[in-house]
């Protein structure tokens, strides 16, 4: 099979990801564009898997799934310590630190 | 077509992991002790539990180090080899230290540095009420021993996914330990988003490197990848991305330029004990990975790869070295200062002289020792700066160092030996290291670089010296001026092993050059 197809894919769920992280405000959005992230690399690693023909890369996609879900409740955690402190979940309110 | 799936029960070396078990166990005891223990003995039970199991595997790793030959253990996922152990040995005695910082509670009013309840906002009734009844979180205990497991990992992975699964163990108990200063809980919460969102951003990007890297190689093991390299088939393009995407994370853990927006802003918000920790184990866990995955999986880019790690080195020290001369809070000041050292970390790793015949000093030698020296010169500058206060938390800002030397010549005398350190000035550890990674840059044949580095430790110097002279030259003014509290044995033991450790490495460092030398040969 050819995974390019699946590749580009992922690549531009990636970039989406990535630009969410840049462009959005809110801490929650921000925290989806990195699941969104981690999923297109999933993609790839199940793309590459089955152009290998080994299972490494459908294995590695579960360990990013529970990672994933580990770092749901530590950010969700945060987030929600911040927004209750603050009354604000935008990542422009969150300076009080500069330089 | 996928293989039909053959199962063969995995053989675990369990004499050999068991360092890393005892940590992990200790780790699941603390959280047991949480859920079981009555309150008021939580304190004693979880510090002595964390201490404990710090000591034992430090005992295990030496005695593995002595007995053990270098192998793969774990199914090939853990090379425990020299290298291995004596990061191990670094990172479990930086575990020790800051499990001593964060038992601390003679400061402040007999109060621990972290938040009486975390959960609650920060100034409601509800804080007051558990201030009032002096609660406090034990739980800092297994969440340090959980995060050190994942550094220890870290440290031996040799396999690109365990990389990525261990730097997620060892940073989500930080992100939380981050968040629960006790003085300045505004600025502790945004520090914590802060590492939190651009952390799991750096992993994100190392994970799609990864995952490149084993489209690449077909696997996720170094020696495959290491292979696949050598034999020269698969996709460039697909392999020189991969090895930028998956610096990215490992830069970013070490705090080098351009990855670096965090490193002040956590330092100063965390509590200062979790500052500490985080300074010293973080760096030295992703150096430890970063020399593997470098030097092991993607030895045969190393022409690729030494001259973007110049650049950054440079990058690094320049920024590091510049925007600490701005500071006025002296955990920013540190915060820069660790970024400045990151580059010359990095010095040493351009270098890439490996272990053998005829080689005086190997690269990673030159660097475990110049992270050694670094890490106790942090531990003991930041112990110092635990015990300056003033009302509502600690003095942090210069102004209030200003006039120690009368009032207290003692601490200030220490709080000099660890800036002279860190400046790289003679008699004191961090010379030897500073000497011990130019060395490696210089015998690697990159000599422009040692010169650049040489001139910005000299403009580094400048931003130590300058907290050396507000402590000695300049007057206590009135409304500024901190006081140094007596803290408990804890963290005087810190600051005494500290300083102690800083002249002896300075003046004799040749007994644990040698043993750094002897233990500098990565396995495959």
């Amino acid at each position: 099979m050819n995974p390019e197809g699946y590749l580009v894919l992922s690549a531009i769920l990636f970039a989406i990801g990535v630009a969410g992280f840049l462009l959005r405000r809110n801490a929650i959005i921000v925290f989806m564009s990195i699941e969104l992230m981690l999923n297109a690399t999933n993609l790839s690693f199940v793309a590459f898997a089955n152009y290998h023909g080994n299972l490494d890369g459908l294995i590695a996609a579960f360990f990013v799934m529970v990672v994933a879900a580990a770092e749901v409740v530590v950010g969700l955690a945060i987030i929600v310590a911040v927004y209750r402190a603050r009354r604000s979940a935008s990542v422009d309110d969150a300076n009080l630190m500069k330089f | 077509m996928i293989n039909v799936l053959e199962i063969a029960a995995p053989t675990l070396e369990w004499g050999l992991l068991s360092p890393l078990l005892v940590i992990l166990g200790g780790a699941c005891l603390g959280v047991l002790i949480e859920a079981v223990a009555p309150r008021e003995m939580r304190y004693v039970l979880q510090s002595a539990l964390a201490a404990l199991a710090v000591v034992v595997a430090f005992g295990l790793t030496t005695l593995n180090w002595i007995q053990a030959t270098p192998q793969l253990a774990a199914v090939d996922l853990l090379a425990l080899d020299g290298p291995t152990y004596v990061f191990w040995a670094l990172l479990l005695i930086s575990g020790l230290a800051a499990v001593a910082l964060f038992a601390e509670r003679a400061l402040g009013g007999g109060q621990s540095a972290f938040a009486s309840s975390a959960a609650t906002v920060p100034g409601s009734p509800l804080e007051r009420e558990a201030d009032a009844l002096h609660r406090e979180h034990t739980e800092i205990f297994p969440l340090l021993l959980f995060s050190l497991f994942g550094m220890m990992i870290f440290a031996s992975a040799n396999d690109s996914l365990t990389v990525f699964v261990a730097v997620e163990i060892f940073s989500l108990p930080l992100y939380l330990l981050t968040g629960m200063a006790r003085r300045r809980r505004l600025l502790s919460q945004e520090a914590a988003l802060k590492y939190f969102l651009l952390g799991s951003l750096a992993s994100a990007i190392m994970l799609y490197g990864i995952s490149l890297l084993y489209g690449f190689a077909g696997g996720f093991k170094f020696a495959a990848i290491d292979q696949a390299i050598t034999a020269g088939a698969g996709s460039m393009p697909l392999l020189l991305t991969g090895m930028l995407l998956t610096s990215v994370g490992l830069l970013f853990k070490i705090g080098a330029v351009p990855f670096h927006i965090w490193t002040p802003d956590v330092y100063m918000g965390a509590p200062s004990p979790v500052t500490a920790f985080m300074a010293v184990a973080t760096k030295t866990a992703a150096v430890a990975a970063l020399l593997r995955v470098f030097y092991v999986a993607l030895g045969g880019l190393q022409w690729n790869w030494q001259l973007l790690f110049a650049v950054v080195a440079v990058a690094t020290m320049l920024l590091g070295s510049t925007m600490a001369l701005a500071q006025n809070d002296i955990k920013r000041l540190l915060a820069y200062s660790a970024i400045a050292h990151a580059g010359f970390i990095l010095v040493g790793v351009v270098g890439a002289v490996a272990a053998g015949e005829g080689v005086n000093l190997p690269s990673v030698a030159a660097i475990a020792f110049y992270l050694f020296t670094y890490g106790i010169a942090t531990f003991g500058a930041f112990s110092v700066i635990t015990m300056l206060r003033r009302a509502g938390g600690e003095a942090n800002s210069l102004e209030a160092w200003k006039g120690l030397g009368r009032s207290n010549p003692v601490i200030a005398t220490l709080m000099t030996l660890f800036m002279l350190s860190f400046a790289g000035i003679p008699l004191t550890a961090g010379f030897v290291g500073k000497l011990a990674v130019f060395e490696s840059a210089w015998v690697g044949g990159y000599g422009w670089l040692v010169l650049v580095a040489v001139v910005m430790s000299v403009i580094a110097a400048f931003f130590y010296l300058k907290v050396v002279v507000a402590m000695w030259f300049q007057d206590a003014d009135e409304e500024s001026v901190g006081t140094v509290e007596t803290p408990s044995l804890w963290t005087w033991s810190v600051l005494v092993v500290s300083a102690v450790a800083t002249l002896v490495l300075g003046l004799i460092p040749g007994g644990v050059l040698t043993l750094l030398t002897d233990a500098a040969q990565f396995i495959r």
